[in-house]
């Protein structure tokens, strides 16, 4: 069903303080305000409704396609863009500048769909699935954590069984974006001999079940659900390879949190925008509240911390594009970023005052998004220890 | 059908509009452009259209230095085929008018498209002297465009109405709203206007035929007066003295 349409004006406009555009090619700033133009068009009208009835917008899967949003920087012919990793950067940026639900659609298929596929399955599996997973025909989910497993994936207990030309998969998987909506799932599970295997397992097999999770107070126009497996018969020409253990899908991780850095700067930005317009029209003891100390401490705090996101993001991104980011690197700009973000919607609220809890402003679907982009894709404290291993060399988690 | 598109670059609809030089000239620092909306919305877009109804090319034309082919190349990512450059900074509606008129002659463009207008200048000018320098026929405010056998049917708006005329190509049409729709550029356009030609021309020789003797901006909005219901004496008064609209 198509809902309501917003009667505001989606009046965004980015802020870059440090000229930070200045370092951004003619590719990368056309993508950017095409994307943006693209969610002032199709997002903004709707989002607020979705998100009110906690219902997907499933026809944006179609439009993310035809504007490039799927696997930007995977090569043209498996269905990607053929940009780079800092293209893939803003897209993601302005998309969760629309929301995080929105983001996290295009990031699932690409970055944890498109990418493990095209990164670790053979040609023919390639053939078969990229170009209509680039395309929308076909949507994809990753399963990964499960119900009792999700800072620590390497104690999953889903399981593969080699049953001659198949392996016979059972397990559950839980927190998948998509989920109740794909054709396919990237699955990892553990052999025979206890390694993490990937898997393309489609949702039509016997024996796959996906159900919805509901009461979600968070990312409330993104589907999620489960994966449920009982005796499902994945061919073994849909098993990748070549890649075992965890390093297979902590490098699809690493994909998808280099775009949350970038994505959070997105919602940071929308708050912050929203919270200076309002400021310079709301009055109070006569003058506008953008004129008092505590707001302008907040603002100028706020453009501040924006300002250090996105140059962090940016030499991420140009690390990334010679194959130089470290998932360490990774950790903590996806780690800074949206807790910047976070702070950002939650101070944006108070200026906002008693009409930032309202749908009329954006503030508090981001806030309330944003606490599920800090805890997904690595949560805030694990992303904390994986620096900490980093800088000391000593492993804290077990 | 060969077409030409010319695109005029402005500032963003959001920008605070300053002027320099004692208000001789516009301040462009900290102003970010975007392709004139007129221009890229509704003048490429329907030649994008009729392209694709009836075959042919599309090509754009601008009048810039190098900075502005971020603009360019949108336009090849929406869907052009080639692009011209003139390297000139333009300082009038008829330096940009002569350059475009200079280049087509030789060309034989069957329709030459532009903006209504700019929404900077507001000058509404370059596509009637473009069509002067040819000799060819101008409908300008164009809002809908149709195909009937060799010829085209073109709808105006004109104050209180529109019109309907009939015209044989070559001619130069000004796009208004309503024409086509906006077209996003995916990210597969932007990539593959990579590839696509950019050639730069040199700037005929031109005279300028107009200087700005000032620039300035209107005066703000005053506060908005809430008038006492139970008070109509004072609303008509307000009105005849103050506002001077009865």
């Amino acid at each position: 069903m198509s809902g309501h349409k917003s009667v505001k004006t989606d009046q965004y406009q980015g802020h870059d303080y440090f000229n930070v555009d200045e370092l951004l090619s003619q590719d990368h700033l056309l993508a950017r305000d095409a994307v943006r133009d693209w969610v002032k068009q199709e997002v903004s009208p709707i989002i607020e409704d979705y998100s009110n009835r906690s219902e997907c917008p499933k026809h944006l899967f179609k439009g993310l396609a035809e504007i490039g949003a799927y696997g930007p920087s995977l090569p043209v012919e498996y269905g990607g863009g053929g940009m780079d990793e800092i293209a893939y950067g803003v897209i993601m940026q302005e998309l969760e500048r629309g929301d995080s639900g929105v983001r996290s659609m295009a990031s699932v298929q690409g970055s944890l769909v498109m990418y493990p596929i095209f990164r670790y399955a053979s040609e023919e599996i390639k053939k078969k699935y990229l170009p209509k997973l680039g395309s929308g025909e076909m949507i994809g989910c990753f399963g990964l954590t499960e119900p009792d497993h999700g800072s620590n994936p390497s104690g999953m207990v889903t399981k593969i069984v080699d049953d001659g030309d198949a392996y016979i998969l059972n397990g559950a998987k839980m927190w998948i974006t998509n989920s109740p909506v794909a054709d396919l799932a990237v699955v990892w599970a553990k052999d025979e001999a206890g390694e993490i295997r990937g898997m393309v397992v489609e949702s039509g097999w016997k024996g796959f079940s996906a159900p919805e999770i509901h009461g979600k107070w968070s990312l409330r126009a993104s589907i999620t659900g489960e994966l449920v497996f009982e005796d499902v018969r994945v061919p073994k020409t849909h098993v990748f390879p070549d890649i075992k253990g965890l390093k297979g899908p902590l490098s699809c991780l690493s994909k998808a949190r280099y775009g949350i850095a970038w994505g959070a700067i997105g919602a940071g930005l929308d708050c912050y925008d929203s919270a200076l317009r309002y400021s310079l029209e709301r009055e109070q003891f006569g003058r506008p509240i953008g004129g008092f100390q505590l707001t302008q401490k907040k603002l100028a705090e706020m453009i501040t911390e924006i300002t250090k996101a996105q140059l962090l993001a940016w030499r991420l991104g140009s690390l990334a594009n010679v194959g130089k980011a470290t998932p360490a690197q990774i950790s903590m700009a996806k780690r800074n970023n949206v807790h910047m973000a976070l702070e950002i919607a939650r101070e944006a609220r108070q200026i906002h005052g008693g009409m930032g809890i309202t749908n009329e402003y954006p503030v508090m679907r981001h806030m309330m998004n944003l606490e599920t982009v800090l805890t997904y894709e690595g949560t805030h404290d694990i992303h904390l220890l994986i620096t900490g291993m980093d800088v000391t060399g000593l492993n804290a988690f077990s | 059908m060969k077409l030409l598109v010319a695109i005029s670059q402005t500032p963003e609809t959001t920008a605070r509009i300053a002027f320099k030089d004692d208000g001789k000239a516009f301040d462009a620092a900290g102003v970010n452009f975007i392709m004139n909306p007129y221009d890229e919305w509704y003048a490429l877009v329907r030649a994008l259209e009729l392209k694709e109804e009836v075959g042919g090319t599309v090509s754009v034309i601008h009048c810039g230095p190098a900075a502005h082919d971020v603009t360019i190349r949108k336009a090849l990512a929406i869907g052009a085929d080639d692009a011209y450059r003139v390297d000139i900074d333009p300082d009038s509606a008829y330096s940009v008018a002569q350059q475009i008129a200079a280049h087509a002659k030789s060309e034989g463009y069957a329709i030459i498209f532009t903006g209504k207008e700019t929404i900077d200048y507001n000058g509404a000018l370059v596509g009637g002297m473009i069509a002067g320098i040819l000799d060819q026929p101008f409908i300008s405010h164009a809002s809908k465009m149709v195909t009937s056998g060799d010829k085209m049917i073109v709808t105006r708006d004109i104050e209180g109405g529109e019109e309907e005329i009939e015209v044989s190509t070559p001619f130069v049409l000004s796009a208004s709203k309503g024409l086509a729709e906006q077209r996003i550029p995916n990210m597969r356009g932007i990539m593959s206007a990579k590839s696509k030609p950019l050639t730069v021309i040199e700037a005929i020789p031109s005279a300028s035929l107009a200087t700005y003797t000032s620039f300035s901006v209107p005066p703000p909005k005053s506060a908005v007066k809430l008038v006492d219901p139970s008070d109509m004496d004072e609303l008509v008064r307000l009105l005849h003295e103050e506002a001077k609209a009865i």
